[in-house]
């Protein structure tokens, strides 16, 4: 049953010779307020003198207060009263003030022409952040392979397992099913002319040479990559990545090292489980077509070159390289606030394929001129 | 500045893009004193602890500790003068994939040629100085904040330093642990001769522990007041300094 506390909020203006007069009354909650914003609102723009008389307002909570401070606001410069608040809100009224959006400091309207130096300055700074981070892990990672003694090797077996053992069943479930889908498509057309043996020799080429490093790497972005962004952006938002440097600690040395050399030895090991998966999903397609493995086999031995392999192998370890660096990179580059982390996350995950897929096309270039 | 000062600040001067924090800041604190850093939120008390463990480089100006100049120092000074410092920051910073004894066994391992069971025999020391030997085997996500200021406390003390730098240490503690934070404080300054830089706001603390205080001011760039505490609660005539000491005055001792 409604008491007078559980009056709905209502307001009512009435013109007077000088300007409004504002009614409120009920209990001016959240609801409440909304319901008479409007109205009251108007009240203030009629102009002249505005007299709020709230002797019928049963309660007002921070609602409540924030619509009298809009109304003070709205009637700045006129003349302006609130009547009749009971005075344990009136102090909260008081406290308040006026409420109105603060001036927003105008930023300083740049000219194109100092735009565009702003941003070369800020792209020459982050340049030089990035060649200095790929020269200080460079360094590192040379002095790591001369002095294996320095390297923290309990964080590079953990990554090891994290990018590596772990990443087994989803790396031999796509191969597999890459291996099937190029070989079951490719097998149509060339089935018409009476070539379906030779898509052994296609796939397994492609697999080998193109699409098992390329897959893994893109799968080690995707899992890896952006997992190191996000254990080193947290570590730098939690001021971690500061103590390691007030400690003396290189964090180069101590967090990218270990993950990045894990990253170049997981690699090749993924890539050849893309291929062998891969291979066997060909095989199974080979074998619904009627030839027998023994047929797939000679086709494979005669199709590819260890140097085919090898060379993938190769490009492996170098994505590894990259996407591990870009991952660790971004991750170190995360400013403050747990927006920043997921931000590098994505970034690491994104430039991570860009540049699997640049080196992707160098690595084509350069073989093509080795005789590859 | 005074013979015996082990931090000296001359004329620095630094901010962040277009907003300059300090226009010339000079002060210096001296060996085995416990020096605190007071002022308004945002003034810039963090950043003016980042610049004297050199994570930021003023604009000009010098930072000279323990007899070598920071700002200009060449990578083996800076790691000399780094060898020489603790630092605890205002969340403690512990390594989260280590528990509490590898966090402070790894300045050991990196920079010492301590055989391991000392290392471990070290590291335990540490720990129990600050009452948390108990807790060697948890992981920093396992312990209360307080007890994570604390072990931040004990990782920093690890190498021994001779100064030790604490952002906002008594911060989010309730009185009893803050007291007793203060109390390890005077404990290790008094047993070790460590000098402490500490930047908090707890009245209560700034009595318990500070020597000198400096006051700083978002409005003047620089330094307000400078002095014992009880001198600035008493004697200072600034406004700022006035309120900040008096609009808490029913908390402070003896006030
Ligand atoms: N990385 C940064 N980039 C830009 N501005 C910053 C940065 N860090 C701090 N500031 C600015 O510098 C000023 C001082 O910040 P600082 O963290 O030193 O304050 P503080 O005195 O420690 O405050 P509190 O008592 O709240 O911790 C603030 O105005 C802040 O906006
Ligand atoms: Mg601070």
């Amino acid at each position: 049953m409604p008491d007078a506390a559980d009056r709905p909020a209502t307001a009512e203006v009435r013109i007077v010779a000088d300007g409004a007069d504002l009614v409120l009354a009920g209990r001016l909650d959240a609801a409440g307020t909304a319901a008479v914003w409007v109205p009251a609102m108007a009240a203030v723009q009629k102009g002249g003198s505005l007299t709020v008389d709230a002797a019928g307002i049963t309660y007002c909570d921070g609602s409540g207060v924030a619509l009298l401070g809009a109304l003070r606001a709205g009637a700045a410069g006129r003349p302006f009263a609130i009547r009749g608040l009971q005075p344990g809100f009136q102090t909260l009224v008081d406290l308040v003030g006026e409420v109105a959006p603060p001036a927003v400091p105008a930023a300083p309207r740049l000219g194109p022409i100092s735009r565009l130096g702003h941003a070369a300055y800020a792209m020459g700074g982050e340049a030089k952040r990035q060649v200095a981070f790929v020269g200080e892990t460079l360094v590192y990672l040379t002095e790591a392979v001369r002095r294996p003694g320095r390297v923290r090797w309990s964080d590079f077996f953990l990554t090891l397992e994290a990018a590596g053992v772990r990443a087994v069943p989803i790396m031999v479930l796509m191969g597999f099913l890459i291996g099937l889908i190029m070989a079951f498509q490719s097998a149509i057309p060339m089935r018409r002319f009476g070539a379906d043996l030779f898509v052994a020799d296609l796939v397994s080429l492609s697999l080998l040479r193109e699409l098992g490093p390329l897959m893994a790497a893109v799968m080690l972005a995707g899992r890896t990559g952006s997992a190191f962004a996000a254990e080193i952006g947290t570590m730098k938002v939690n001021e971690e990545v500061d103590a390691l440097t007030t400690m003396g600690l290189v964090p180069v040395r101590f967090l990218v090292v270990p993950r990045v050399l894990a990253a170049i030895v997981v690699m090749p090991f993924l890539a050849m489980l893309m291929n062998v998966a891969g291979l066997f999903g060909c095989l199974v397609v080979m074998m619904s077509l009627g030839y027998p493995p023994v047929t797939f086999f000679n086709q494979l031995v005669g199709a590819t070159t260890h140097l085919d392999l090898l060379g993938g192998l190769f490009k492996a370890a170098v994505f590894g390289l990259l996407v591990g660096g870009v991952g660790c990179m971004r991750g170190l580059q995360t400013t403050t606030g747990a927006a920043a982390v997921g931000e590098s996350t994505t970034r690491s995950v994104v430039s991570g394929i860009l540049l699997i897929i640049l080196a992707d096309g160098l690595f084509a270039v350069l073989f093509f001129y080795l005789d590859l | 500045m005074a013979a015996d000062a082990i931090i000296t600040v001359e004329h620095m001067r630094t901010g962040f893009g277009a907003q300059v924090l300090f226009e010339d800041l000079s002060f210096g604190v001296a060996r085995g004193e416990v020096f605190v850093i007071l002022g308004g939120s945002g003034c810039g008390k963090s950043t003016l602890l980042k610049h004297l463990i050199g994570l930021y480089s003023p604009w000009s100006g010098s930072i000279d500790i323990a007899g070598m100049e920071l700002v200009t120092a060449d990578e083996a000074t800076r790691l000399a003068i780094l060898r020489r410092i603790g630092v605890m920051y205002q969340q403690g910073a512990l390594f989260g994939s280590m528990n509490l004894i590898e966090n402070v066994r790894l300045p050991l391992e990196e920079f010492t040629r301590l055989p391991d069971a000392a290392v471990e025999a070290v590291a335990l020391a540490k720990l129990k100085l600050v009452g948390l030997d108990r807790f060697a085997f948890h992981m920093p996500s396992e312990i209360s904040g307080g007890m994570r200021k604390r072990a931040a406390i004990a990782r920093a003390m690890a190498l021994d330093p001779e100064i030790l730098f604490l952002d906002e240490p008594s911060a989010g503690l309730d009185p009893i642990t803050s007291a007793e934070l203060d109390e390890l404080i005077l404990q290790l300054r008094r047993s070790l001769g460590i000098t402490f830089v500490v930047v908090t706001h707890e009245l209560a603390s700034i009595f318990a522990i500070a020597d000198r205080v400096i006051m700083l001011d978002k409005e003047t760039r620089g330094i307000i007041a400078e002095g014992p505490p009880a001198r600035l609660r008493d004697e200072s005539r600034h406004p700022f300094v006035r309120r900040f000491f008096h609009r808490q005055a029913a908390d402070a001792p003896a006030a």
